[in-house]
């Protein structure tokens, strides 16, 4: 407004500047922005949040701790010392002070031992090994089950949907964990004896019936919320003009699930199953906390923690540790999880 | 409303008659008799114990048996605490258990809803962070994780709290706190952004157009529909609080019903364990279906099926 | 003549956002007398709504009126503070707005809704109250209001609601009415009848009316002056006659022919207007509409033209205008 003032059009009109404008220059006011894809688009997103970055981090240290750190760390989680037990953090037992006073170096034990000189350090490594472990493989076990019923109840809809959305209704209704402990509680003895009766199922032992247990309980209940997910997405889907063109072009149903439902719905799937990770941590240390998870001399950061209560007004650290590295294998998780959910399906962000 | 209520109900009795099933048929499947684990008794007394029990009845008769008694309201005999039903130890151990698990749930949403609305108010500004922080970091913490933490802190090491018992008003401190930072922490990040949802809505612009105060438009249009996915959320808040307590009277010593489920699993206590889940499963279910009454109160859009 | 009720004069809005400061509203003047019904016309995004909801101190964070005065009824809207502005709200001004669906509380009752904005404003007693929304129900062509008071939102149609819409604006007889779009998310055949029903009230009431939308149809037939609103800017102001047979800004013109005419012909092609809206966060140092005008010149890319008065009424800001201007001028200097 102001440069206009300053030149005052009837004074000096020039008249050059009246000429049409070519169209090179009126392109130039157009500042294009350039489109970027979906996974390109999620992963900058991703990239760009420090939260969840710091977090992936996390993930990655807990897991070189859990799964690297005890092949070579010196101390393992099942040998007994009796003559190093109940040490306090950083202390030595009399051998091995011997030994260090020999010159020899020795692994301090960074979280003390416990009453039977286990290293406390490496047994709750194992521990987080063993509770890690059961988050992945449950979560990919409810991911596939829950996709299924999910992208089967959605996609058919009618009776089919009414009876599976009915049974979800009713498994939500229910106290999962109540169900879960008398589940389990009924399905460890069979399992052993099969495991002990028959060579096929000799595996079953070397898991561990408890954790065979758990992944049980966990595909028979816990699929109910990725189903819903799933079926919700694929609802909204299956109204698009592409299914419809799928469909008049002759593609089979079982082409349209996996083909263009599922791939379309599979930002969703990570998140929840992302997000599930940490859900199915907790039901685990829970589980083992109460005495019904893994057996000894197997360690899960639930039956450490439990372990630690028996001691707590001498040795605190015994509970502290194992506790607070569920909290913090919980949070990363999750914050990592809400990162993946922000980037990837704005529309979940709740 | 009547046909809603109906309809709701139906469906909870369903469930519960599933779950009555489930759990009776799961239990007789268990190998080995309940009196196995005692030090091998003879033949003889295994005998007589199956037959005083009834166990020594084809299942069905035994079912039907069960059902029929469950309808009198009678959960039997419990094996393992000679002398004393079900009911009598459901009846005792209850009332504790709510007690503590109730003021919890009270302290969360008390808590919660205040918090969150609070953050969403102030989006992006300092309380806003803070409290997210603090929510984020309460979630990481399930309740027997929290109760560790907990009592080493204000127990073990600064002694200000005791770590057991229910004596004084002092005892529930801890035990209500571990039960209550979970869903306070959730209750507070889902109010916020519910919240969030409702501040953006159309109808806030429609009371702010009409010269309605903040204050009335907080607490009059806003906080009504906020508040909706939070009572969705008690539901699933009850099952937690309950479970919760399993290991929440476990760590302080609570003589509730938690610890006594846990503790009827470990000694096979099978119909204590029968009783005490169906009595919880029917527990649930009734608060699921007052819940979804309240919530048909609340929003006027649910529609009757 | 008749008292002037609002007059807004250089008024500017922005709404600062982490990306920076979008100009929302960018120097708009105008003026508009009692019983006047003024249209504004114009895309999403061009200010419009802004504009409008500045009237009643409506627009929240980030955005904020960084200058100018805006006049209504002897206040000064600009220095009031919210206490004040509450007062005015749903009192002497009241708005329709665009979407009846999502505009009343889902759950509250109608009769609720209502009578709300009675208790702010009025000393009515609650059964005068109640009496007052069943008369404003019929008013607005609800049948059965003493039932109807009860129900909730989602038990009413889209029509329906935008008639309650319409009851609580006309609650406290307001002096100006501003419809946001009002017909835009109802079906054709409701739209005709709810602005049937807003011509009907004005004449029974005797209020001002600002209609913003941009469907030049609905304007043609309700408003009597028309504002054109590009980019922030007022871009065209004339009476309705003015504005559609005199066009002068290339933006009104191609609005005009972006509309389908049935008097014309069947092969008479509809012309949309090319390119996007501009980028309000980087907007042009000249004409807004520079990158998208077919008459465009090199002077528009720089410059802002300043605004032509055609007539009393009617003025426009175009660099062709100017340009004819200056023309007409070397004319008369060639001659003499």
């Amino acid at each position: 407004m102001e440069k206009i003032k300053k030149n005052p059009l009837s004074l000096q009109p020039d008249l050059s500047l009246f000429e049409p404008a070519t169209l090179e220059e009126r392109e130039s006011l157009n500042v294009m922005r350039p489109s970027i894809g979906f996974w390109q688009d999620g992963l900058r997103r991703l990239r760009k949040n420090s939260v969840a970055m710091v977090s992936l981090i996390a993930i990655v240290i807990i897991l070189f701790i859990a799964f690297i750190v005890p092949t070579f760390y010196p101390y393992d989680y099942k040998t007994q010392d009796k003559s190093a037990g109940n040490l306090a953090p950083m202390a030595y037992s009399k051998a091995e002070q011997a030994r260090i006073d020999a010159g020899e170096f020795v692994m301090p034990h960074l979280i003390g031992t416990d009453n039977l000189g286990r290293d406390l350090a490496v047994r709750i490594m194992i521990g987080s090994r063993i509770s890690i472990t059961v988050g992945l493989v449950a979560s990919a076990i409810i991911m596939i089950i829950g996709t299924i019923i999910g992208a089967v109840s959605g996609y058919f809809g009618g009776l089919v949907d009414q009876i599976i959305m009915r049974i979800v209704d009713m498994i939500y209704t229910v106290p999962d964990l109540v169900i879960i402990i008398l589940l389990y509680a009924i399905l460890r003895v069979p399992l052993k004896e099969l495991a002990d009766s028959v060579k096929a199922f000799e595996w079953i032992g070397t898991i561990g019936v408890g954790l065979i247990s758990i992944f049980i309980v966990f595909s028979l209940l816990y699929w109910v919320g990725m189903s819903r997910i799933v079926r919700g997405q694929i609802l909204s889907l299956k109204e698009q003009e592409y299914v419809t063109a799928a469909r008049a072009l002759g593609a089979s149903s079982g082409r349209i699930i996996s083909k263009h439902l599922i791939k379309n719905s599979i930002g969703i799937i990570i998140v929840t199953t992302t997000l599930q990770i940490p859900s199915a941590i907790f039901t685990e240390t829970f589980l083992s906390f109460i005495g019904l998870g893994v057996a000894a001399p197997m360690s899960s950061l639930g039956s450490l923690a439990s372990d630690g209560l028996a001691g707590l007004y001498t040795y605190p650290h015994r509970l502290l540790a194992p506790a607070l590295m569920i909290a913090l294998i919980i949070l990363a998780f999750n914050l990592f999880g809400d990162g993946l959910r922000d980037a990837f399906d704005p529309k979940l962000r709740k | 409303m009547s046909k809603f209520i109906l309809k709701r109900l139906g469906f909870a009795v369903l469930t519960l008659a599933i779950v009555i099933t489930m759990t009776f048929f799961l239990m007789y499947l268990i190998p080995g008799g309940p009196f196995l684990s005692e030090k091998a008794p003879t033949q003889a007394t295994l005998d007589a114990l199956n037959a005083k029990y009834g166990l020594d009845q084809p299942v069905y008769i035994q079912f039907k048996n069960y059902v029929v008694k469950l309808f009198e309201g009678d959960f039997g005999m419990s094996l393992k605490q000679r002398g004393r039903t079900v009911n009598d130890i459901i009846s005792t151990k209850f009332p504790v258990s709510a007690q503590v698990g109730g003021l919890s749930i009270i302290v969360a949403v008390l808590v919660g809803i205040p918090i969150g609305s609070y953050a969403a108010l102030h989006r992006g500004k300092f309380w806003d962070r803070f409290f997210n922080v603090l929510s984020t970091t309460g979630i990481a913490f399930p309740s027997f994780v929290m109760a560790t933490v907990l009592i080493v802190l204000f127990s073990v090491y600064m002694k200000i709290f005791p770590s057991y018992g229910l004596e004084a008003p002092i005892n529930y401190v801890l035990p209500v706190l571990s039960l209550a930072v979970y869903p306070m922490a959730y209750i507070s990040r889902l109010m916020r952004s519910s919240m969030l949802d409702v501040l953006g809505q159309d109808y806030m612009r429609t009371a702010r157009a009409k010269g309605v105060s903040q204050f009335r438009i907080l607490f009059k249009h806003a906080l009504r529909n906020a508040v909706l996915p939070v009572i969705t959320y008690l539901g699933p808040l009850i099952a937690y609080t309950l479970t919760g307590s399993f290991v929440v009277e476990q760590i302080f010593t609570i003589p509730g019903l938690g610890k006594e489920f846990i503790k009827s699993i470990m000694n096979r206590d099978y119909p204590l364990v029968m009783g005490t889940t169906i009595f919880l499963a029917a527990f649930v279910i009734l608060m699921n279906f007052i819940v979804d009454i309240v919530y048909k109160i609340v929003d006027p859009r649910i529609k009757l099926n | 003549m008749s008292k002037v009720l609002l007059d807004i004069r250089n008024e500017r809005l922005s709404f600062f956002t982490p990306a920076g400061e979008v100009k929302a509203i960018n120097d708009v003047s105008f003026s508009m007398n009692e019983g006047d019904v003024l249209g504004i016309v114009g895309e999403s995004g061009s200010g419009k709504s802004v504009t409008a909801y500045s009237i009643m101190g409506l627009n929240a964070e980030p955005g904020r009126l960084i200058g100018g005065e805006i006049h209504f009824n002897g206040h000064r809207i600009d220095q009031m503070s919210e206490r004040e502005l509450r007062k005015i709200r749903g009192n002497e001004v009241s708005i329709i707005f665009q979407d009846p669906m999502t505009s009343l509380n889902p759950v509250y009752t109608i009769g609720n809704q209502i009578v709300e904005v009675l208790r702010l404003h009025t000393h009515l007693n609650r059964k005068e109250q109640k009496a007052r929304a069943i008369e404003l129900l019929r008013l607005v062509g609800i049948s059965e209001p003493e039932k109807r008071l009860k129900q909730y939102p989602h038990e009413f149609s889209g029509g329906m609601r935008q008639r309650i819409m319409i009851a609580i604006a006309l609650a406290c007889e307001p002096k100006l009415l501003i419809a946001d779009e009002p017909t835009t998310a109802l079906d054709v055949t409701i739209q005709a009848q709810i602005l049937e029903l807003m011509i009907e009230l004005k004449n029974k009431i005797g209020m001002s009316i600002i209609m913003i939308t941009h469907d030049l149809g609905i304007v043609s037939t309700i408003c009597e002056k028309i504002a054109v609103m590009y980019a922030g800017k007022i871009v065209e102001y004339g009476t309705v006659d003015e504005i559609f047979y005199e066009t002068a800004h290339e933006y009104t013109k191609g609005l005009l022919r972006s509309i389908p005419k049935l008097t014309e012909k069947q092969h008479e092609k509809l012309v949309p207007i090319d390119g996007t809206p501009v980028d309000m966060l980087n907007p042009p140092a000249g004409c807004p509409f520079a990158s998208r005008c077919s008459s465009c010149m090199k002077i528009c890319l720089s410059q802002m033209p300043e605004y032509t008065h055609l007539s009393d009424t009617h003025y426009s800001a175009c660099w062709l205008l100017q340009k004819k201007e200056l023309t007409k001028g070397e004319e008369e200097e060639n001659r003499g």
